[in-house]
């Protein structure tokens, strides 16, 4: 268990400095965005210094690491603003979107999952197959527009894009979960099978429990670590996923404010936002782990 | 195994191949066919926001995402066969850093990674292949070493070991055949996330850059005629999702084959 937190431990300080290094090497230089290229060259060696980008990259490494410690990304070139406040303005939005997917991640896989287990080989379970294979074979990029074409243009139930109007969380909810949805309707599936065929399955139906109880009783308890797993790993895909659906949808999240400062060539704030997604999934990768540690003694060992 | 992916994605194959050789014009503008429907003389699949032809644009597509799936799925898997045969076989010091590396890249969700060294990298065709050649090599070397490990103590290679075999000889002659089939399956999946990641980036900006087309700057330029164009989405998206469809329905078949194979074997 405590090896397992100091593996994380190790795999975040290489996630920092893979960030780190991207931007020290990066082609652009940050002077020239927020000079312009035509700035005197005494200008540019004045911000230089002050920025400190003329200390040795060691130097750099080692004080942007003792900034994140103390929770400072540095601070944005376009805005001048602390990258952790910009972040902060948008991560709500990021948050309800995400736990929106989740809740259609959910309600998706697990009916699709049990019918198709429940009825293997017959049409529900080719049906739920097809599902899960066009959900896996739409990007976001595609599907997005898809459900507006249906929703939002042919049928006006729903709005366009934006965050303002009510209703507006819903198509990208289901836009960023679908694709996600679909493995997980997989698993649950492939997990849920396996389970019904142990003899104690067969026990349990040899001693009277009708097949919902045997189902809900015996198979699904047992059937469903390998989903919790894979849901706490998709948790922070979700994170991921999210910044093409934001795009999508202009909704204002972190995502979006990803691709802007991209654009603006901000690269303290693209470390900023790459950081917290990558650190945010790691670390959801490590509780899902003491969790599933948690509910199966055999995982511990 | 169904014919239907092996079919569509030698029609993919056909279909980027032949825009190299027919005198397409992608980006060629003609306001007579703004927003032209589909089905029209002039403009096959109709015409986009200024006009040009959505049929040719869709082969250089086409010829785009082979490319950039093509030579990031042969550099990542080679790499990443090669990084994992080393950790899996060595093992030691060489397996910890390798090991590391391998959890530290898989710390970054979906396209993350390919967005931020496309970021910092700046656009253009390649630099998506770098990076999703830095994406992509993981998932090869992950699988590579988890396959050594189980191989390194079979009978043949055992026995190449006491004829004094070197190392690389062991890797090369007897670990890496045994890599290939899985390797297969792999890259099958590869080609269609590498797919998929192409056309996200170009929808992103940071892919390809206009006039130049792809199918995912088509679907990008196309969302903003949603109303009055939806074919200018709709075209590029299928021909998407078909290559994807195929590519992960080839890889479902193969590995299937593969298990099948696997249990008649060592059953």
């Amino acid at each position: 268990m405590l090896s397992r937190v100091l593996d994380t431990v190790i795999v975040l300080l290489g996630v920092v400095t893979l960030v780190f290094f991207l931007g020290a090497v990066v082609p652009g230089d940050p002077v020239d965005v927020m000079l312009g290229e035509r700035a005197s060259g005494a200008d540019r060696e004045a911000l230089r210094s002050a920025m400190g980008l003329d200390k040795p990259l060691a130097t750099r490494w080692l004080s942007y690491l003792s900034g994140l410690v103390h929770g400072d990304m540095g601070t944005s070139l376009v805005q001048s603003r602390p990258v952790s406040a910009l972040i902060a303005e948008r991560l709500p939005a990021t948050l309800a979107l995400a736990g929106s997917a989740f809740l259609v991640i959910v309600f998706l896989a697990f009916p699709l999952g049990l019918i198709a287990a429940l009825h293997r080989n017959a049409w529900p379970d080719h049906l739920a197959g097809l599902f899960a294979l066009l959900g896996q074979s739409i990007p976001n990029f595609w599907l997005g527009p898809l459900l507006v074409l249906a929703f939002s243009i042919w049928l006006g139930w729903l709005p366009v894009s934006g965050s303002e109007a009510t209703g507006s969380l819903i198509l990208p909810a289901i836009t960023l979960g679908t694709s996600l949805a679909a493995i997980s309707m997989r698993m649950l599936r492939a997990s849920l099978l396996e389970v019904m065929s142990q003899d104690w399955m067969r026990t349990a139906r040899a001693k009277g429990l009708g097949v919902w109880q045997a189902l809900w009783r015996h198979a699904l308890p047992n059937a469903l670590l390998p989903v919790i797993t894979l849901l706490g790993l998709q948790l922070g895909g979700l994170l991921g996923g999210a910044v093409i659906t934001e795009v999508v949808f202009a909704w204002p999240g972190i995502g979006s404010l990803l691709i802007d400062a991209i654009g603006q060539r901000d690269y303290p704030l693209i470390q900023g936002v790459v950081l917290l997604i990558a650190c945010s999934y790691v670390v959801l990768n490590l509780m899902t782990d003491l969790l599933a540690g948690l509910l199966d003694p055999r995982i511990r060992a | 195994m169904s014919r239907l992916p092996v079919t569509l994605l030698a029609a993919w194959l056909l279909i980027a191949l032949a825009g190299q050789v027919l005198p397409l014009t992608p980006n060629e503008i003609d306001l007579e066919q703004l927003f032209a429907p589909p089905f029209s003389a002039a403009r096959p699949l109709g015409g986009d926001e200024l006009g040009r032809s959505l049929l040719d644009r869709l082969f250089t597509g086409a010829g785009i995402s082979l490319l950039v799936a093509g030579v990031s799925v042969s550099v990542s898997a080679t790499i990443g066969t090669a990084l994992g045969l080393l950790a899996g076989y060595l093992g030691g010091a060489v397996d910890r850093v390798v090991s590391r590396l391998i959890e530290i890249f898989l710390a970054f969700p979906g396209l993350l990674l390919a967005i931020a060294l496309a970021a910092f990298l700046g656009p253009g065709i390649g630099n998506v292949v770098l990076a999703l050649s830095v994406m992509g090599w993981v998932g090869y070397a992950r699988l590579a070493r988890n396959q050594v490990l189980s191989l390194r103590h079979r009978d043949h290679v055992l026995a190449a070991v006491a004829l004094g075999r070197g190392p690389v000889a062991i890797m090369r002659l007897h670990l890496l055949p045994l890599l290939l089939a899985p390797l297969l399956v792999e890259a099958s999946y590869g080609v269609a996330s590498a797919v998929i990641a192409e056309a996200g980036l170009s929808f992103l900006g940071l892919g390809v850059q206009p006039p130049q087309a792809s199918w995912g700057s088509m679907i990008r330029e196309g969302v903003r005629y949603l109303l009055v164009a939806p074919h200018l989405v709709l075209a590029p998206g299928i021909a998407l999702s078909l290559v994807v469809l195929a590519a992960n329905r080839l890889g479902d078949g193969l590995r299937d084959r593969l298990d099948s194979r696997l249990s008649r074997t060592y059953a």
